[in-house]
């Protein structure tokens, strides 16, 4: 099978190229990455077509410990299911017009060749998880997306903020992976295998036994860990909205569309594994539930263009997550497609207003930009409603399959999610007419214009799916959805989100500054601060506790007393070596006198 | 009759010399000698041995043996041990062993 080995080897072809030979020539580097995302592409949507649209599975053997008396193998092989051909199409679309968008947004950057290097790495990494069918190559590409995650936030590394971000992102990354880690060795134990194929076959045999269930329920949570990382679920979603430092592609790509999502892909691939266990998906949903209303409420308050839109995608992903808990990986899947297209259109959307802008991001200090870019403002606009779930647009179908299963689950969960719908409207609101509408309030914003064609083209093509990737027509020829019930729960989560909208338009419309302030929103619930001080706490106590040891114990005890001890004895021992050489032969023929002496007298 | 016993006396004898030399003298010359005649007190003891040692009416050879072999790593010795004395003496101007002291802390 050819097509899934060129969709998946090529991005990783193009940064090889990129990084050994043409770092110098920063257009071509960037053709090369952006023909390689086409050829995925391409391929992909081949893959897609291709007649045996059936489920297909195919490996080959990688690592093999059974030699060692361990039965033990790593296969290195594509899953090709519904799920994941979806995933392709996403990643590759959205990938390849992030590309192109790159051209224009990263025309004059010094480390142009760099960044794209990093995108088709990222692209690589991320088509691997799609592809993967078994944990352990999850998991290695699940490592490979952080650190190209890592280095693009990092891209513009030689400012603090920028590099200090990318740190904060992999080190939360890494704490959620060990998590992850852990759960795949726990699933190891019970079953012996890896494979997602084998596991799912012999999960049935194991479940019987109720004494599992507790055992199923740590793993489950352990690999919920690694979502928690990855997807920045609360309590490790303190990386996310610092991302943005990278560039606004990068946000659009990586922290909106597609890596942050791998969690939730992860969650519904291991779906089979994940409903063993009823306590461990209790815990999914709490989490996505306290992460989607908890980041709508701080996206209220943020002023950061990219920062609202950051919060706003942590929101969704707690959607898409409690949507997992809740028992419909299909809803999630379905919102995480449509997600993908209208945050990276609205990222990029985003990302067009700060170019105009002159790379300014407070949302106080535009303004009035609509008679200046009307293809950003439609675009934007249609990104906007998606998200807010309004009637006609795509977020509408995907949330309210959420709400849906959310509702028949626990009211709770419910409230909360449509807390959190009403909240998102009301966010975007804010955020659409303060930069779009009002007086231009700095000089920068009055002279802004519209981007150029490479720039707002991908907002033209993302703005289509960003529309109609819901409409039950398309995303069944992609997707299973949840069958659709007559339900009042659509025109209630309609009216929460036309409440948001009124009540942001009466708020905001016209205001030259925020009319609220809620510090506790304002300063994200003050998660940086508490961590900084739990984080400095233990390690003041860490240090103080090593530096004892290392004192007292290790310098002193140890090293001192030995040394001195060492050279104590030797300062003893030299009075014996007087070098006389007579003296010490009278004293060996003493010796052998007195040997003589005793061996005949004292037998 | 000369018996063993006036042998071994005057090898313990040459021995006690030769150790007393290498006890008492300061030059290493003598010293170098007094080993020399504690080997020969040595091989006189042997030889004595073997002469009275009598297996099946014949001298044990064995101990005659023994002292060739004294004798020729006494020969070697001097050899390294005289040369060693006179690369000495070229380098210090002197056989006195209270001189030679520089390895002594």
């Amino acid at each position: 099978m050819p097509l899934p080995w060129i969709i998946l080897f090529a991005p990783l072809l193009s940064a090889a190229l990129i990084i050994l030979f043409t770092q110098r020539y920063k257009n071509l580097s960037a053709l090369i990455s952006i023909a390689a995302v086409l050829v995925s592409l391409a391929a992909s949507v081949g893959v897609f077509l291709a007649p045996e649209m059936q489920p297909a599975t195919a490996q080959l053997p990688w690592l093999d410990f059974s030699s060692l008396g361990v039965n033990f193998r790593i296969p290195i092989g594509f899953t090709l299911d519904g799920m994941s051909k979806a995933m392709l199409i996403v990643v590759t679309a959205i990938g390849a017009l992030i590309h192109i968008y790159s051209w224009g947004y990263m025309a004059d950057d010094e480390g142009k060749s760099r960044y794209f290097a990093g995108l088709s790495l990222f692209m690589f990494s991320m088509l691997g998880i799609v592809f993967a069918n078994n944990f352990l190559m999850m998991f290695i590409f699940w490592e490979l997306v952080g650190v190209s995650s890592y280095i693009l936030i990092g891209h513009w590394f030689y400012r603090k903020a920028p590099s200090f971000a990318a740190n904060k992102a992999f080190i939360c990354n890494r704490i959620g992976d060990f998590g992850f880690m852990l759960g795949i060795l726990l699933v190891w134990v019970a079953t012996k295998s890896v494979d997602f194929e084998t596991i799912k076959t012999t999960l049935p045999t194991l479940t019987a036994n109720p004494a599992f269930l507790p055992f199923a329920t740590v793993a489950v949570v352990c690999i919920f860990c690694g979502t928690i990382g990855k997807s920045a679920q609360f309590p490790l979603h303190v990386w996310l909205p610092d991302a943005m430092e990278g560039p606004t592609p990068v946000s659009a790509l990586i922290h909106a569309a597609t890596m942050v999502a791998a969690g939730v892909y992860m969650l519904a691939r291991v779906y089979f594994i994940v409903e063993t266990s009823a306590a461990a998906m209790e815990v999914i949903a709490v989490i996505g539930t306290i992460t989607a209303l908890g980041a709508a409420l701080m996206a209220t308050q943020q002023n950061d263009i990219k920062r609202v839109l950051a919060y706003s995608t942590l929101s969704q992903l707690g959607y898409m997550v409690m949507a997992v808990g809740v028992a419909s990986p299909n809803g999630a899947m379905f919102h995480l497609f449509t997600h993908a297209f209208f945050k990276a259109l609205l990222f990029l959307g985003a990302g067009s207003v700060i170019m105009a802008c002159h790379h300014e991001q407070d949302i106080w200090r535009m303004g009035g930009l609509w008679k200046k870019q009307p293809i950003t403002l439609i675009t934007f606009l249609a990104g906007t409603l998606a998200l807010m779930g309004i009637y006609g647009f795509s977020g509408f179908y995907s949330k309210d399959a959420i709400l849906i299963a959310a509702s028949e689950h626990h009211p709770v969960l419910y409230y909360c999610g449509l807390a959190a719908a009403f909240l998102t409207a009301f966010y975007m609101t804010r955020l659409f007419v303060v930069v779009f509408f009002g007086k231009a309030r700095t000089e920068a914003a009055g002279h802004a214009h519209e981007v150029s064609i490479v720039m707002w083209l991908p907002l033209v093509l993302l703005a289509i799916p960003a529309v109609v990737a819901g409409y039950p027509e398309i995303i069944h020829r992609f997707l299973p959805t949840p069958a659709h019930e007559h339900s009042m729960v659509p025109y209630i989560a309609s009216g929460m989100g036309l409440a948001g909208i009124l009540f942001g338009v009466v708020l905001y419309w016209g205001r030259a500054k925020d009319p609220i302030y809620i510090p506790l929103l304002a300063n994200k619930f003050y998660f940086d601060e508490i961590y900084a001080l739990i984080v400095w706490n233990t390690q003041d106590l860490l240090a103080r506790i090593s530096g004892f040891v290392d004192r007292w114990i290790i310098d002193t005890a140890i090293v001192r007393c030995l040394a001195s001890g060492t050279y104590g004895a030797g300062f003893i021992l030299r009075f014996l070596q007087f070098g006389n050489l007579q003296l010490y032969a009278l004293l060996f023929g003493g010796g052998v006198v007195a040997l003589f002496y005793f061996i005949l007298f004292f037998k | 009759m000369i018996t063993l016993n006036d042998y071994l006396l005057v090898s313990g004898l040459l021995f006690a010399l030769g150790f007393a030399g290498v006890l008492l003298r300061r030059n290493i010359i003598i010293i170098f000698m007094g080993l020399e005649l504690m080997l020969n007190a040595a091989n006189l003891s042997l030889v004595a041995f073997s002469r009275f040692g009598i297996v099946n009416g014949l001298p044990n050879y064995n101990g005659q043996m023994l002292v060739f072999f004294i004798i020729t790593v006494a020969a070697a010795e001097v050899a390294v041990g005289l040369a060693i004395i006179v690369a000495l003496y070229r380098a210090r101007q002197t056989t006195n062993v209270e001189d030679l002291n520089t390895l002594k802390f």
